[in-house]
């Protein structure tokens, strides 16, 4: 079936199988091999895109879903000659070893940054009638549907820091 | 022209020491990092092919018996299905690390709940995964299947070979003013690399070429051929970025054979990827343990005995088992020793490597059974460990190379404030908060494995490397880049690292901590091997040359390199072996661990609050992958102290919890912003780098940091792990009562 996305900016008509989950659409049949699978259940977040602004998992979800929606995939964050200031913490920090969770990290973070800036309040939130901070309990809890198996979530924390940090100064 | 080296001796020269170019030893970025953080870095399933098939494997759910009978017709009548293999060639389970031949093969006879059985093939991938499902299966069941180590009918082995006793340790056990002797209790884990398992295989005529996950590759090229009866020439795997191995990718799977198989039966290539259940179910699993710990201290806690005795399990037909009591023979004094290994034949998922094999969780029995000493003979935990090192292997009678255990326990002493830990269990709280500290020992052994390594230094005066060594979040491109860089005075913009295929030269692989040592040394090796050749050009001496920045400078001449290769390029070859400095000479890496946990007074529940790992592996060739590295295996023990487990359903032995769901690794918010520290250590012993393995020393004993912390936060002492709240809390009952 016909499916219209708008996949980093680009219109793209996909006719696939309807079983067909976003994140494999945009693998087997965009091309888009920056997005993993890791699980295909959710359980991971190695797929983790940004649909019409919010981050979720991709294997959760069908392609025929999402006709209209708006999707950015790794690819659409930044490419290797153009990374965004996260993609660049990420590696200034080594926040990854095999690389392999890293576009999901990464785009998960991107949304993250977006929902405590709204003042989405988490479980680590003490009061959650004020804005929540930027602090690594915040930031930890946030990042904590995405695994790492290789574990860097320490450096994770310390590069999604520095790159929050730079955007309240500015 | 091959460079080579036997380590037969220790080394004289700190060849890296003599060069100027700085790039060593420096916490340097990853040269693929933009590659992987923009998501280009291509894994073997970003290979896919235009017209390629995809495949799905089908399981067994038998644990013991034969498949009598598949519903072909029924599933090849579906939408868009191609084929069905059931070759006799196919996989029971993965080969094991190093084997260089193929595993035992033939899907029908069934050893074990989940193994592969057969491929269905189709063009679409969501058609392939149908037809799998809807696959229907007859099955013969062996319902006397033994599942479990601790059936009493259990066949259990006992290698004469892996025994050693010396002295009288029953005796000394009655005479010891201090002793412990308790059963510890590890269960099952998964290297869970974030990257399934996963080939794309292509044919053209007779030879193969493989896109693969994998971390071994002239051991799985080999591995490959012989289970498909072609030779080693006829295959080419290319694994240029894994995603994550932990021993789960040493030997070639059965996902590679079955693509193989399926794409030289339908012309196209076939791209089979494994689901997340099937690598908990049919890809090496670490087999749980049942270690018996037996230590005897006179008066002042030096130990006068060590006994640990383990029993593991494995597949029948298994060679491989888990190697618990590694490290037990070097790691403290004591004359009086037992070591024990007993294996128990069980119809369950394939035992092999996980990340550190033995001492992974041998040496965390054996670090929560000093704990019980210290606490048994009022001595402080760290005091206890300083005073039982021992001067030389007390097994062996050989010295040791390096040795920097007393320096990683007092420096990390000095940074944690362990002088702030309060000896009696249970004596800090906070609000419904008991705190605690804890701390371990790290040890690991070191080894190196024959390597090769091509350097090339190309006319424009830039160095390429070329092996078939791979990365796998190890930082492999980045140390080995380096080594080249400073050997040949380049900068590292200037060197380009090659892996991941088996056309460029046999390297060691990554596995046992031993990837970054020996194959560095190969790449050392060959740019030696280039010097030599650059200083014939010169008309000079070794010594008289220095390369940096691009330039050769002999005497008062700085010369351009480009300008000495007058067009022409330089090839060196390297090639290490390993020799009687593994007997000569005890080789191991050390380090400490210290914990801080906070266990919930009502709930049971353990969060980690603090962690610092020091670490001594010799030279450190990028401090910042290395730490990476520490940090990795540090949370491997997060997860074993404290969440991780796999659970065999008694009556069949399958695995209940196989997914991330159920399957608890250690999330973000369970891991604080831990602390690693890295001595500065030569071990001239080791190799040419005089750098030891540094990717499996930061798993060896850090559970028991943690399980040693929850005793000193609550007077609970958990033996079998991991400790989860359910054991905590009757013990917390007690207290309270």
């Amino acid at each position: 079936m016909n499916t219209d996305l708008m996949v980093n900016g680009q219109a793209q008509r996909l006719d696939a199988d309807p079983r067909t989950t976003l994140l494999d659409a945009l693998r087997n049949y965009l091309h888009l091999m920056g997005t993993k699978k890791g699980c295909d259940h959710g359980q991971c977040g190695a797929c983790t895109v940004l649909v019409n602004g919010r981050r979720i998992n991709s294997c959760l979800t069908l392609a025929c879903m999402h006709d209209g929606d708006e999707i950015v995939t790794i690819e659409g964050i930044g490419g290797p000659d153009d990374l965004s200031a996260l993609q660049q913490a990420f590696i200034a920090h080594d926040g990854f070893q095999c690389g392999y969770c890293t576009p999901g990290q990464i785009c998960s973070a991107t949304a993250m940054l977006d929902e405590i800036a709204a003042g989405w309040a988490s479980h680590a939130t003490k009061n959650v009638a004020s804005l929540p901070g930027l602090t690594v309990e915040e930031i930890s809890e946030r990042m904590s549907g995405n695994l790492c198996r290789c574990s860097a979530y320490p450096n994770i924390i310390d590069a999604i820091l520095e790159v929050a940090a730079g955007k309240e100064q500015s | 022209m091959t460079s080579h080296i036997k380590m037969d001796e220790r080394v004289e020269r700190d060849r890296l020491a003599e060069m100027v170019q700085a790039v060593i030893g420096k916490p340097l970025d990853r040269p693929e990092g933009a590659l992987k953080v923009s998501g280009a870095a291509p894994y073997a399933m970003d290979r896919l092919p235009a017209n390629a098939c995809h495949g799905v494997l089908v399981r067994a759910t038998v644990s013991n018996g034969t498949l009598r009978d598949m519903d072909v017709d029924a599933v090849q009548a579906l939408p868009g299905i191609r084929a069905i293999i059931a070759d006799d060639r196919l996989l029971r389970n993965p080969a094991q690390g190093m084997a260089g031949e193929a595993p035992i093969q033939g899907p029908k006879d069934i050893a074990y709940f989940g193994q592969p059985i057969a491929l269905v093939v189709a063009e679409t991938f969501e058609q392939a995964r149908h037809g799998a499902q809807a696959l229907k299966l007859r099955f013969e069941a062996d319902g006397t299947a033994i599942v479990a180590p601790d059936d009493p009918k259990a066949d259990i082995e006992t290698p004469e070979d892996e025994q050693d006793s010396t002295g009288d340790l029953d005796a000394a056990m009655q005479t010891a003013r201090h002793t412990v002797d308790a059963h510890y209790t590890t269960p099952g884990h998964v290297s869970a690399a974030m990257e399934p398992h996963a080939s794309i295989a292509e044919w053209n005529g007779d030879r193969l070429t493989l896109y693969g996950s994998y971390q071994m590759l002239r051991f799985n090229r080999a591995e490959l051929a012989d289970a498909l009866g072609i030779e080693e020439k006829q295959v080419r795997i290319l694994a240029p970025y894994v995603g994550g191995g932990f021993g789960s990718k040493l030997g070639i799977g059965p996902e590679a054979v079955a693509a193989a198989l399926a794409a030289k039966a339908l012309g196209v290539p076939v791209a089979v990827a494994m689901s997340r259940q099937q690598v908990f179910e049919s890809v090496m699993r670490r087999s749980e343990t049942d270690q018996h710990i037996r230590l005897a201290a006179d008066e002042q806690g030096r130990l006068i005995g060590i006994g640990h005795e383990a029993l593991v399990s494995n597949l029948p037909g298994e060679e491989f088992s888990e190697p618990v009591t590694q490290a037990t023979p070097f790691l403290y004094q004591g004359d009086h020793r037992v070591i024990g290994h007993r294996i128990a034949r069980v119809h369950r998922t394939c035992a092999g490597s996980v990340r550190a094999p033995g001492e992974a969780v041998g040496l965390t029995a054996l670090e929560i059974a000093l704990d019980e000493l210290a606490a048994a003979s009022g001595i402080d935990p760290v005091k206890l460990r300083l005073i039982n090192i021992p001067q030389k292997d007390p097994s062996q009678d050989i010295p040791f190379s390096s040795h920097m255990l007393a320096e990683a326990l007092e420096e990390g002493a000095k940074r944690f404030d362990w002088d702030r830990r309060r000896s009696e269990p249970g004596a800090v709280r906070d609000g419904e908060w008991l705190i605690g500290m804890g701390m371990a020992s790290a040890a690991r052994v070191n080894m190196l494995i024959e390597s090769k390594a091509r350097v090339t230094l190309n006319a424009n005066g830039t160095g390429t490397v070329e092996t078939d060594m791979t990365d796998i979040g190890t930082g492999t491109y980045t140390v080995l880049s380096q080594i080249a860089g400073e050997m040949l005075g380049l900068p590292m913009d200037s060197v380009e690292t090659l892996l991941g295929d088996t056309a460029y030269p046999p390297a060691s692989g990554s596995g046992g901590s031993f990837g970054a040592a020996s194959n560095g040394t190969a790449v050392l090796l060959a740019c030696e091997e280039i010097r030599q050749q650059l200083c014939e050009r010169l008309d000079c001496d070794m010594q008289g040359l220095t390369l940096k920045d691009g330039h050769a400078i002999v005497g008062n001449r700085r010369i351009a390199l480009p300008e000495i290769l007058d067009g022409s390029r330089l090839v060196g070859e390297g090639h290490v072996e390993p020799g009687k400095a593994e007997e000569t000479v005890r080789q191991a890496t050390y380090g400490s661990y210290f914990a801080e946990v906070a266990v919930n007074a009502i709930t049971g529940e353990t969060r980690l609050r603090r962690m610092l790992g020091v670490f001594a592996a010799g030279r450190i060739l990028n401090p910042k992958t290395a730490r990476s590295q520490c940090l990795g295996g540090m949370t491997f023990g997060i997860g074993m102290a404290l969440t991780e487990e796999l659970i065999h359903d008694p009556r069949d032995g399958h695995i209940v919890n196989r997914d991330f769901a159920e399957y608890h690794l250690p999330v973000n918010a369970d891991v604080p912003q831990i602390d690693v520290v890295l001595l500065d250590e030569r071990d001239a012993w080791a190799n040419p780098l005089q750098a030891k393995g540094i990717g499996e020393l930061g798993i060896c004993g850090a559970a028991a940091s943690i399980v040693n912390a929850i005793y000193n936060a609550t007077g609970i002492r958990i033996r079998d792990l991991p400790a989860t709240l359910d054991k905590i809390i009757d013990g917390l009952q007690s207290r309270t009562d």
